[in-house]
C-alpha cells in the first residue's frame, strides 16, 4: 500500500492504495464518484474517461499510483459550485445525445478535453474525437451534434463555465 | 395575462432524465451499494458438452471473506426459461460454454472471483454438437435427453397455394443466406442485487425490461410467493432485448442472499457480458421466390433453421416475427414457411432488437433484388408494384390500416437520388465502385398480443400544487419513453414539464404492463396515459367550472393555469382548483387511472390474426463505395424513410432511427460473435467490432407521418424498426456496385474480397 495525494475535482485529497489499483475503482469505491462508468475494464469503450492534468484518459487502465501529485477531474467536477451544468453537459442534454446514458459521462469528459485543444474543430475532427468511446444507443450522430454545439458556444463565449 | 394554445406533439424535447445521466448522478446497478451487501461470482464451465462428475469447493470455502458457496445440490434448482430447459446451476451436465456450475458470495467482488477460480470441477466429456447440420443428423447425441430430439421447436406457416404460385410464375429465384451471431453490447453490463427484509420479503434491484413478468417468473424459480417480491429497476444501461429473459445469474443472486441472509450483488464484467448474455440467433434461410413477367410477386417458400444453442429462451419464438416479414412484406399471395429451432452446444440465443426480423428481412429483400435482376426491372419499381395500400389485409391476417410503404419507397428514392445513382457504378478511381441499394421492412407498431393482455396501466395523481405524478407500468431503458409519456400528459393537462414526475421503476407502485418489447411503449403506454389524462382533465375542468361559475367547455388548461378557451385569458391557478376539491368540502383528490388494451387479437393455430393494433413500415437506401482491391465497403450515405405514424417527440424519434441504423450497419459490415467449437473467441470490444463514430455515414431521416387511427395522436411504435432493413439495403448496394451474390453477413473486407476474387 502507498499513500497518494492529488487534487480531485478541485479539492486536495489523499488515499492509501495498492499501487496497481485502477483509478476507476479508487474513484468509484473510495470517493463515491460513480459518475465515472465501468464499461469494459480494458480500455476499449471509453465509459470511464476522466481528465488527468487536463488530458482524457481511460481510468480503468490507470494505476492509482500515477494519480500522485496530479489533477483529476471527473464528471462530478464539471458543474459549477451552484450546480449549473457545464456547457458540454448542457449541449449533450439539449442535442438528444443521451439515451441510456452509460457512455455519456465518458463522452462528455472526452469532449471537454478535446474542445480545450481544438476550439474550432472540423466535422471530421469532431467525429474522430470520440472514436475511442463506444455508444450503442445513439448511433453517435447527436453526440457529434452536441460536440459541435458545445464548440460553437465555448468558442463564442471564450471561457468555460464550471471548473 | 393570456396563454396561447400550443400543441407539444411532434416537437423536439430533450429527455427529462438526460441531466441526471449527463451529470453522473443517475444510479445504475453498477453504482448501487446496500448496507452489509455481499458480492457474488459465478464459476462457468469451460466445456461445451460434458457430464459433471465431481465438484470440489473446499478451497473456495476456506478463503477468508467467503460467506457462501453453492452448487446445484444446495438449492431447489427449478427449471426455467421459455422451454423450461435451463436451471440456475447445473448439476448433472453442461450444454454450453456459459453454463453455471457454482456460485460464491463474499465480502468483496475480488474475493468472490478469486474463490470461484479455486473451485475444481471434474468432467466426463460428451461428443459436442457444434452445428445445426450435425444436430439434425440421424443418431446425433441428444443435448436434452428428455426431449428425445435436438429440435426445440418447429414452425410451419402457409397461406395461399404454393403450387398455384409456382404455376403463375414466369421467373423463380432461389438462394440460401447465412446470418451471424451478434450480441447486444449494452454499455452497462448485466447485474442484480437481491435483498431479503426481516419479513422474508424479497427486493430485486434489477435491469429487467419486463418487470411484471419478471416478478412472476422469479417467484416461481426462487420459491418466493410473488406477493412478497418487489422489483425496483435501476437506471438501465441499454436493453435492446437482452433484458427480456431471466438469466441464471438472477436466481443465483437470490439463492446466495437467502443462504447468507445478506443482500447479494452480481454484476458482469465485460467478458462475462460477451460470453453469458444473450445473442441474436444465427440463422440459415433458404428462400425461393417467384414473380410474373410484369413483376407481380407470386410466391415465397422459406426453409430456415435457428441455432438455439444449449437452452431455450424467448428468442426461440422469433419465428413469430419472421413469418410476418415472409408473409406480409409486400403483397405475396402464396407463402409457405418451414422453420426449425435447433439445439446445439453453441451459446444460446435470446431476444434482440428486431426479434428475428433482421434475418427474415435480409432474406426477403435479397430475394426481391434477385427477382429484379431476373426480370430486368428497376428494384424500386418492382417494390412499388408489390407494395400494399392502406386498408389491405395480408395473407396472414395483418390489417394494414395506416400503411405508408409506398410513400416510404418513393420518399427514400427521391431523397437519395435513386434513379440517377442507380445508373452509375464507376468512380474516378478505376478500382473503386459505387453502388446504391434499398430495402424495406414491416414490423409491429401497435404492440403484439402474445399474452392474453397486451395492455399497460397508468395512474395519475395531481397534488395540491398541481404537480403530476405519472405512474406508468412501462419502463425506461434509455429509449425515451419517460419523456414521451410526460409529453402526452402535458399535452392533455396543459402542464409544464417541470410539474411532472414520472414513476416507472417500482412494481410496488406501478400498475401492470407486459414490458418493453415489440416496439410497444409509445403506442400502448402512450394511449394508457392519454386516456387517464383525459379523465383527469374532465375532472379538473369540471371543478374549475364550478369554482369560476363557467362551463367546462369554455375552459382550457394551459401551462399550469385554467384559462378561457376562447382567448387564453388566465382565470385561475390549477393548484388552487385542485385544493378547492379537498379544502372546499368536496372530499376529493385528483387521482385517475386507465388500463389500455389494444384492439388486437392473438394468432390462431395457423399463426393467422391481427396481432398488432398497428404496423410500422420503412424503406432505407444505402449508398456505398467498394474497394475491389481490399474488399473494404464504405457506406457514404443512408436515407431512412420511416412510417411511424404521427411523430410524438421528434428528437427522440430521430435518435431511435440513428441508433437503429448504426446497429444495422454493424450487422451489415463488422459485427460477429465468433464461435469456434462452441467457444466465443472474441469476447471483447477489441475483437468484436462495433461501428465507431468516424465510420457513421450521413443519415438522412424522413418521417412518413401516416396517421394511425388507433395510435396516440396517430403514432405507431418505432424502436426496433430502424435496425431491421439496414443490412439488406447495404448488401443490395454492394451487390449493385460489384455484381457479387453476398449470401452471408457481415460484409467484412475479407468476405467481400474473397467473393470478388471468385
Amino acid at each position: 500500500m502507498i499513500e497518494i495525494r492529488f487534487t480531485l475535482n478541485g479539492q486536495p485529497v489523499s488515499a492509501r492504495v495498492a499501487p496497481a489499483l485502477p483509478a476507476l475503482t479508487l474513484l468509484r469505491d473510495s470517493f463515491g464518484l460513480t459518475g465515472t462508468k465501468p464499461g469494459c475494464g480494458e480500455g476499449e469503450c471509453g465509459a470511464c474517461t476522466i481528465l488527468l492534468d487536463g488530458r482524457a484518459v481511460n481510468s480503468c487502465l490507470l494505476p492509482s499510483a500515477l494519480l500522485d501529485g496530479r489533477e483529476v477531474l471527473t464528471i462530478e467536477g464539471l458543474e459549477s459550485p451552484s450546480g449549473t451544468l457545464h456547457p458540454v453537459q448542457r449541449a449533450f442534454v439539449e442535442a438528444g445525445a443521451v439515451q441510456c446514458g452509460f457512455c455519456t459521462p465518458g463522452m462528455i469528459m472526452r469532449t471537454v478535453a478535446f474542445l480545450r485543444e481544438r476550439s474550432h474543430p472540423s466535422d471530421d475532427e469532431i467525429a474522430r474525437s470520440i472514436e475511442g468511446n463506444l455508444c450503442r444507443c445513439t448511433g453517435y450522430v447527436k453526440i457529434q451534434q452536441a460536440i459541435r454545439a458545445a464548440a460553437d458556444e465555448l468558442g463564442v463565449g471564450g471561457t468555460e463555465g464550471g471548473s | 395575462m393570456r396563454i396561447a394554445k400550443q400543441s407539444l406533439i411532434g416537437k423536439s424535447f430533450p429527455k427529462l432524465d438526460a441531466p441526471e445521466r449527463a451529470s453522473g448522478r443517475a444510479v445504475y446497478i453498477q453504482d448501487m451499494v446496500l448496507p452489509r451487501m455481499l458480492h457474488g461470482a459465478i464459476l462457468r464451465t469451460d466445456r461445451v458438452h460434458a457430464r459433471i462428475v465431481a465438484i470440489d469447493t473446499s478451497a473456495a470455502e476456506r478463503l477468508p471473506g467467503v460467506q457462501a458457496v453453492i452448487t446445484a445440490n444446495d438449492i431447489d434448482n427449478v427449471p426455467f426459461g421459455h422451454g423450461k430447459d435451463n436451471t440456475p446451476l447445473k448439476g448433472d451436465k453442461v450444454r454450453c460454454i456459459r453454463d453455471e456450475i457454482t456460485a460464491v458470495a463474499a465480502e468483496t467482488e475480488s474475493i468472490a472471483r478469486e474463490a470461484a477460480a479455486l473451485i475444481r470441477v471434474e468432467y466426463d466429456d460428451l461428443p459436442p454438437i457444434l452445428s445445426v447440420e450435425q444436430a439434425l443428423r440421424g443418431g446425433a447425441p441428444l443435448i436434452h435427453e428428455h426431449k428425445q430430439t435436438n429440435v426445440a421447436f418447429t414452425y410451419e406457416y402457409s397461406h395461399g397455394d404454393l403450387a398455384a404460385g409456382e404455376r403463375e410464375s414466369d421467373v423463380v429465384v432461389q438462394e440460401t443466406y447465412r446470418l451471424p451471431y451478434v450480441t447486444h453490447c449494452c454499455l452497462g453490463t448485466s447485474g442484480i442485487i437481491a435483498a431479503f427484509d426481516a419479513r422474508g420479503h424479497l427486493t430485486l434491484y434489477s435491469v429487467t425490461q419486463v418487470p411484471a413478468l419478471y416478478r412472476r417468473d422469479m417467484a416461481q424459480i426462487c420459491g418466493v410467493p410473488p406477493e412478497r417480491i418487489r422489483v425496483i429497476q435501476a437506471t438501465i444501461g441499454g436493453g435492446f432485448g437482452s433484458k427480456l429473459d431471466i438469466y441464471p445469474y438472477e436466481p443465483i443472486a437470490v439463492h446466495l442472499a437467502r443462504r447468507t441472509n445478506r443482500p447479494v450483488k452480481i454484476v458482469f464484467n465485460r467478458q462475462e457480458e460477451f460470453v453469458a448474455s444473450p445473442t441474436r440467433q444465427p440463422t440459415e434461410i433458404r428462400i425461393r421466390a417467384g414473380a410474373k413477367r410484369d413483376g407481380t410477386f407470386t410466391f415465397r417458400e422459406i426453409d430456415f433453421t435457428h441455432d438455439n444453442g444449449g437452452y431455450t429462451s424467448w428468442g426461440a419464438t422469433t419465428p413469430f416475427v419472421m413469418m410476418q416479414a415472409f408473409s406480409s412484406l409486400y403483397r405475396v399471395p402464396h407463402v409457405s414457411m418451414h422453420g426449425k429451432v435447433v439445439h446445439t452446444n453453441n451459446p444460446y440465443a435470446g431476444a434482440m432488437r428486431g426479434y428475428g426480423n433482421l434475418q427474415a428481412t435480409f432474406a426477403v429483400e435479397s430475394s426481391v433484388e434477385l427477382l429484379a435482376g431476373e426480370l430486368g426491372t428497376d428494384p424500386l419499381e418492382l417494390r412499388l408494384r408489390n407494395a400494399q395500400e392502406p386498408g389491405e389485409t395480408t395473407g396472414q391476417g395483418i390489417g394494414l390500416r395506416a400503411c405508408g410503404l409506398r410513400e416510404c419507397l418513393e420518399t427514400a428514392a427521391k431523397r437519395s437520388g435513386w434513379h440517377q445513382k442507380r445508373n452509375q457504378t464507376a468512380t474516378d478511381r478505376p478500382r473503386v465502385r459505387r453502388g446504391i441499394g434499398m430495402a424495406s421492412m414491416l414490423h409491429v407498431g401497435g404492440g403484439a398480443k402474445i399474452y392474453r393482455s397486451d395492455g399497460c396501466g397508468t395512474i395519475l395523481r395531481l397534488d395540491d400544487f398541481a404537480r403530476l405524478t405519472l405512474i406508468t407500468g412501462s419502463s425506461e431503458i434509455g429509449q425515451g419513453s419517460e419523456t414521451v409519456l410526460a409529453q402526452i400528459a402535458a399535452e392533455e393537462l396543459g402542464l409544464r414539464f417541470d410539474q411532472i414526475q414520472v414513476l416507472n421503476n417500482d412494481t410496488d407502485v406501478k400498475p401492470w404492463d407486459v414490458g418493453v418489447h415489440a416496439s410497444r411503449t409509445t403506442f400502448i403506454a402512450g394511449n394508457s396515459v392519454r386516456l387517464a389524462a383525459r379523465e383527469a382533465r374532465k375532472k379538473l375542468l369540471s371543478a374549475a367550472a364550478d369554482q369560476l361559475r363557467s362551463a367546462p367547455e369554455e375552459l382550457d388548461l394551459r401551462a399550469g393555469k385554467v384559462v378561457r378557451d376562447a382567448d387564453g385569458e388566465v382565470l385561475a391557478d390549477l393548484g388552487k382548483v385542485i385544493r378547492s376539491l379537498h379544502f372546499g368540502g368536496k372530499n376529493e383528490v385528483v387521482v385517475t387511472h386507465h388500463y389500455y388494451e389494444p384492439p388486437s387479437v392473438m394468432q390462431d393455430q395457423g399463426y393467422k390474426g391481427d396481432v398488432s393494433a398497428a404496423y410500422a413500415f420503412a424503406t432505407q437506401v444505402a449508398e456505398v463505395e467498394v474497394d475491389l482491391d481490399t474488399g473494404v465497403v464504405k457506406v457514404l450515405r443512408l436515407t431512412a424513410a420511416h412510417d411511424i405514424g404521427r411523430v410524438i417527440n421528434r428528437l427522440g424519434a430521430e435518435g431511435q432511427v440513428q441508433g437503429g441504423v448504426v446497429m444495422g450497419l454493424g450487422y451489415a459490415l463488422s459485427e460477429e460473435l465468433q464461435v469456434e467449437r462452441g467457444r466465443i473467441v472474441n469476447p471483447s470490444f477489441r475483437e468484436y467490432k462495433l461501428i465507431t463514430s468516424p465510420e457513421v455515414p450521413e443519415i438522412d431521416i424522413a418521417f412518413v407521418e401516416t396517421i394511425d387511427p388507433e395510435g396516440p395522436y396517430g403514432a405507431k411504435g418505432i424502436a426496433e424498426a430502424p435496425a431491421i432493413c439496414t443490412a439488406p439495403a447495404v448488401a443490395n448496394a454492394v451487390r449493385h456496385a460489384t455484381g457479387g451474390r453476398f449470401t452471408a453477413l457481415p460484409l467484412t473486407p475479407e468476405r467481400v474480397f474473397s467473393e470478388l476474387k471468385q
